[in-house]
């Protein structure tokens, strides 16, 4: 066998991320439950969040400000960001009860929590770039507690330039990698199951 | 009259060309919109506890 990186790669990627783990075609019976259903609505409400996010940088605040349908684009925007945060955190509340964290899924919470935090640091940079009186009074008062605790002159919410880059580059990347992570996870490790059930191949 | 039902229908059944509504509770504030949203969170989450989830026929079964 002629051994290159590609193929090395390959193997690599074939022994942690398996086929029939990444789509498999059944789940467990403890599954069958609303609960199980606000991860993959938040990924959905993110899908959502992304594509109207798109069109309204390509268009810019004239037209979400001014014409009707970059109003309802930025509508759009808007309350598919509120579901997101509401269903993210209905998820988080399931998991935490679930204390999801069992049986080496560390690293499926922290992702995820983390995924959270950054969530709600491009909602609030998403505020202060909506471009009105509103984003005007939420950076006027961020700012003090910026430079309360001192990085006010490196994370400037009165600089529009600087918090439109981490609302639509910096943060969006660091959300889409951790959710990919995060999915990627789920995938490998199973859904946590209710506390004491025990998940298929665990039986001891 | 068509007009002014499609103005009715399409009005925000909340004013929010006004200053919203707060509930003052020792040292916490909070806007009744976001206690109102925090509230149906609370409901959806339960709800999702207690509703019967639809099983589908089975291969199986």
């Amino acid at each position: 066998m002629t051994s290159s990186w590609t193929g090395a790669l390959r193997r690599y990627a074939l022994r942690k991320l398996p086929p029939e783990k990444l789509l498999p075609e059944s789940q467990p019976a403890y599954m069958a439950s609303w609960i199980y259903v606000f991860g993959v609505l938040t990924v959905a409400a993110l899908v959502v969040v992304l594509v109207s996010g798109g069109v309204l940088a390509l268009f810019g605040p004239a037209w979400w400000h001014v014409s009707s349908v970059g109003k309802y684009v930025n509508s759009v925007h808007l309350w598919s960001v509120e579901l997101f945060m509401a269903v993210m955190v209905i998820h988080l509340w399931g998991k935490f009860f679930m204390a999801a964290w069992r049986g080496r899924r560390a690293l499926t919470w922290m992702t995820g929590a983390v995924t959270f935090l950054a969530s709600i640091g491009t909602a609030f940079t998403g505020y202060v770039v909506q471009q009105n009186f509103d984003s005007q009074w939420i950076s006027g008062q961020a700012k003090d507690a910026l430079n309360a605790v001192g990085v006010g002159a490196w994370f400037n919410v009165l600089d529009f330039g600087q918090m439109l880059m981490w609302h639509i580059v910096l943060l969006p990347l660091v959300i889409g990698l951790l959710t990919v992570w995060h999915v990627l996870l789920v995938r490998m490790r199973g859904i946590v199951p209710p506390i004491g059930a025990t998940a298929p191949g665990d039986e001891r | 009259m068509a007009a002014a039902t499609a103005t009715r229908v399409l009005t925000a059944p909340v004013d929010l060309d006004r200053p919203g509504h707060y509930v003052h509770w020792g040292v916490i504030q909070i806007s009744v919109a976001n206690l109102v949203v925090i509230g149906l969170m609370v409901v959806v989450f339960v709800a999702a506890l207690l509703l019967p989830f639809p099983r589908g026929k089975r291969d199986d079964e």
